[in-house]
């Protein structure tokens, strides 16, 4: 127990105020920053080990197509984890789509509805199910969300290998559906060349040579960096017109600069390639769709207050069995939408596919900082978790690192990172 | 008469800001019954748990003497191999091991860490039956009830050859029945020689067994009573003998007609389908005016409050609540509070607080829709609301993004106050409002509470602390044992009478 400080007159509060405030904000960003500054670090330290091979605009490409599944689940994953529960279902589910989609497109003759977008929605809603069928648990019975999803993760994995008759794969699928994973955004404007490619001899093109610019990709890549720098001083000025500090002007500029640079920097990888994977454009429009829910509307709110006190948030009037509810019915359709992405890049459904991944998930979460107690995570923590364990695997791949020595590389960078976390937390 | 067994010498303990226990002194006789007695927070437990080694020395001021050795306890265990023995109001059993691994459990009868199970129950069947207690000793803590499970704390005490038995309100959770059968085994104890300080404010009880009684006020010895002079009067007297000076800010009520009701309000226990908690409660709250509820630890008033407010307690809920004279719907607690109904927990820590988000969040969790639009949380206006929240109850901070969790008591209170004020309620229940936080702090909730009482809001404060009762309400129900015993305009109301009120609803209920 503190003892109470002596009320002090008001406009010296206010004016105390001030400096503290400028180092808190750096103070409780920098988990973020420190996040993001390690993925740089780790990014430069395999572009060096691996001769600049990570940063060569197809294996970029490469890069988000491998992870792009392991980012969409953790975004499931982070609001499971802040609302105090676990799914080890996920990797299960992902195959189970898979299965069931590649059956529903080439096997089952299904006329309009072997389609692959009736089929992906047909998928999500499945997906939806599901994670209903477990939240129900989950959230009415009180059964221990490990419990219930360990045993989802059985169930669904022996439904995935039955659905695909034993250990054959089925395929090959449609190339309308391949495109969610191996697909780049059609060139609506038109490439740019600004370096002719180099023709030999015989009157071919030598792969690579040259630079062509996927103009369209360059375009959207500007008006989001546009669109975020202008929502950024926007911010600024509302706080500024209410009166209210905001973190200190250089920081801001120095943020916006860094992160603007960095985007514009893979915008222009990208560009260089065959433009941006389609698969990035879905992941990005996720992510801001998720930072938004998290943290401007309520229901990320009511998550967070759920995962920080159960029964505080229930004494203030938050529905928490449906809350729960809710949150794993949205994990379901993120599964869902990972095992489509799976499929789609592999051509085909395989037994095997999401096998484990429900752990590479649930460390790209807790690598982002997330409290396995709940309460505690963020969106682009996780994210930038599943970059850092994305970077790793290619950056290891490239290198000719043994896979079982990949484990236990990503086993220490998770136990380093969460203590230090701790050590941070019990530091503060 | 024999010698002294224990002698506490001028024993004084501080909190940081409180002084818990200045210059107390107690003395017990061997093979007597000593009762220590006072109010809830006057310093009881406290007391106890520097005797038995739970504050070690060095951390009070002061002499323990026990049989005549000065004694510096570093840890329980010290105590306990002195033969002190306490048993605590909360039972520590392991509610899934048996009677058995129980009485033994961290002494047991083993070899080489391997258990001798047979020479283990066999003391434990010696053991239950000194206290009467007829069980097997394999059976599991949970399959029995709690009456029988304080005869097994009791039984674990005696495997330790105690000399000197203390019990921590040992009658608070038991039926009269239960009661009754435990302060005979007390009374068969003394017959055998054995010395025991038993803390109660049942006074009946004390009055029955107690050959002495000590009382403790605000931390101070005020007499010991000897058998002659026991008397539930005279005990109360020196209970409660205080003066009320100014702790309470002055304010003028403006009462005008009934607002809140609840009508023949009965619940039973969530786990014991036939314990009934709330028996038949009528109680009703009028636009401006403060109502008491008063009532000892365990009277069923939180549960009460609970079960009003969208059922957060107990089954088999039944009864009427009206708002301005029309039946509402608290079947949830979002629909009480779309009544207009806040309950203000009188556990922040545990019911209140997101202790690991910061005062802002707090503040509009229980009304987001103040802050939102289409589901959308105004960033802005949520800043300042919390900022215009936080100067109106003086929450001192160094920002509203403090974190609750470290902020003190006082101020903890003061946001869980704040966020129920912005939820803008009609009828406020506070539940100990100013427990565990420090005379400054509770002037100012009690300054609170008036002006929101001045505003026309119906406020039921409830609290274990009959002065505040007396100070800031205008009107008090008394309760005990799921019933309404008493009620009294607080301008009639003394502590006596409410504690006479309480001991006869007790005789009652016998």
């Amino acid at each position: 127990m503190s003892t109470e400080i002596a009320p002090a007159p008001q406009g010296n509060v206010a004016e105390e105020q001030r400096p503290r405030i400028a180092v808190s904000a750096l103070t409780t960003n920098l988990r973020e920053y420190g996040l993001i500054i390690a993925l740089i670090v780790i990014m430069l330290f395999f572009q060096f080990t691996t001769s600049g091979t990570l940063f060569k605009p197809v294996n970029l490409s490469n890069l988000v197509q491998q992870n792009s599944f392991i980012i969409v689940m953790a975004l499931g994953m982070l609001l499971v984890i802040v609302s105090g529960y676990i799914d080890l279902s996920v990797g299960s589910v992902a195959g189970f789509i898979g299965a069931l989609a590649a059956n529903m497109m080439v096997i089952w003759q299904l006329g309009p509805l072997s389609n692959p977008l009736v089929v992906s929605i047909v998928c999500l809603i499945v997906g939806g199910l599901i994670g209903a069928a477990q939240g129900y648990w989950i959230a009415y019975h009180r059964i221990p969300s490990f419990i219930v999803t360990l045993a989802g993760m059985l169930i669904f994995r022996g439904i995935c290998q039955a659905l695909l008759g034993g250990g054959s794969s089925v395929g090959p699928l449609p190339d309308d559906f391949k495109m969610l994973s191996s697909g780049f955004i059609p060139d609506v404007i038109g490439p740019l060349t600004l370096i002719p490619p180099t023709v030999n001899a015989a009157g071919k093109t030598i792969m690579g040579s040259g630079l062509t610019l996927h103009m369209t990709t360059i375009v959207l890549g500007l008006i989001a960096v546009l669109a975020y720098a202008y929502f950024g001083v926007r911010t600024r000025r509302k706080r500024e017109r209410h009166g209210y500090e905001a973190e200190p002007f250089p920081l801001f500029v120095i943020k916006t600069l860094v992160a603007s640079a960095l985007a514009l920097f893979l915008v222009y990888e990208f560009a260089s390639y065959r433009g941006l994977p389609v698969v990035l454009l879905v992941m990005g429009v996720l992510i801001s769709l998720f930072v938004f829910v998290t943290k401007r509307m309520t229901i990320g709110r009511r998550i967070y207050a759920m995962g920080g006190n159960a029964k505080a948030a229930q004494l203030s009037g938050i529905n928490t069995e449906r809350l729960t509810l809710m949150v794993f019915i949205n994990m379901g359709v993120l599964s869902a939408l990972g095992g489509l992405i799976i499929a789609a890049r592999l051509g085909q459904a395989v037994p095997a596919a999401g096998l484990g991944s429900e752990l590479d998930v649930i460390a790209a979460v807790f690598i982002g900082g997330a409290s396995a107690m709940g309460g505690v995570g963020q969106v682009i923590g996780a994210v930038v978790g599943g970059f850092i364990m994305g970077v790793m695997n290619n950056g290891m791949s490239i290198m000719g690192v043994n896979v079982d020595w990949q484990q236990v590389v990503k086993g220490l960078v998770l136990l380093g990172a969460v203590i230090f976390d701790v050590y941070n937390k019990n530091k503060a | 008469m024999a010698s002294t067994i224990l002698e506490m010498r001028d024993i004084t303990k501080t909190f940081p800001g409180v002084k818990a226990l200045s210059n107390v002194n107690l003395s017990v006789e061997e093979g007597e019954i000593h009762a220590v007695v006072g109010e809830n927070g006057a310093g009881k437990s406290t007391l106890m748990k520097v005797l038995s080694g739970v504050y070690p020395t060095g951390t009070y001021d002061g002499q323990i003497i026990f049989q005549g050795q000065e004694c510096h306890f570093k840890g329980i265990h010290d105590s306990e191999h002195k033969g002190i023995v306490i048993i605590h109001q909360e039972l520590a059993l392991v509610p899934m091991l048996s009677i058995a691994e129980n009485i033994f459990l961290g002494n047991e009868h083993a070899r080489y860490g391997v258990i001798d199970w047979n020479a283990n129950e066999a003391r434990t069947s010696a053991l239950l039956k000194k206290v009467g207690l007829k069980e097997d000793p394999k059976t599991l803590i949970t399959n029995i009830g709690v009456g029988k499970q304080q005869l097994v704390e009791i039984a674990k005490a005696l495997s330790k050859e105690v000399k000197l038995l203390i019990l921590d309100e040992p009658t608070a959770s038991l039926s009269e029945k239960d009661s009754q059968a435990l302060l005979d085994l007390l009374l068969e104890f003394k017959r055998q020689g054995m010395t025991s300080i038993l803390i109660s404010h049942k006074l009946n009880e004390v009055n029955r067994v107690a050959d002495k009684v000590t009382v403790i006020r605000d931390g101070r010895t005020i007499e010991t009573l000897a058998k002659k002079d026991i008397s539930e009067d005279r005990i109360i007297t020196s209970m409660v003998g205080r003066s009320l000076d100014d702790r309470y800010p002055p304010r003028e009520p403006d009462i005008g007609e009934v607002v809140f009701e609840v009508r023949n309000w009965s619940v039973y226990h969530p786990l014991h389908a036939d314990r009934q908690v709330i028996k038949g409660i009528d109680i009703n709250v009028r636009k401006g005016e403060v109502v008491g509820i008063a009532g000892l630890m365990g009277a069923g008033r939180t549960e009460f409050a609970m079960s009003i407010f969208g059922r957060s307690y107990g089954r088999r809920i039944t009864g009427e609540v009206l708002l301005k004279g029309k039946p509402i719907d608290v079947s949830s607690v979002s629909r009480a509070v779309e009544h207009g109904i806040a309950y203000v927990t009188e556990d922040r820590k545990t019911y209140g607080l997101n202790l690991i988000d910061h005062i802002k969040h707090n503040i509009t969790l229980a009304n987001l829709g103040g802050v939102s639009r289409h589901s959308v949380i105004d960033d802005m206006r949520e800043l300042a609301v919390a900022n215009d929240y936080r100067k109106k109850t003086n929450i001192r901070a160094s920002s509203v993004y403090q974190m609750t969790g470290n902020l003190s008591g006082g101020n903890q209170q003061k946001v869980v106050l704040s966020k129920w004020l912005f939820a803008d309620p009609e009828v406020l229940i506070l539940d100990e409002p100013t427990r565990g936080i420090d005379v400054g702090a509770k002037y100012e909730i009690y300054t609170i509470i008036a002006r929101l009482a001045a505003e026309g809001k119906a406020i039921v404060v409830i609290s274990s602390e009959m002065p505040e009762l007396l100070g800031i309400t205008d009107r008090i129900y008394v309760m005990n044992e799921g019933r309404m015993v008493g009620e009294m305009p607080a301008a009639e109301a003394s502590q006596e009478k409410i504690m006479r009120a309480i001991v006869r609803g007790e005789g009652k209920a016998a």
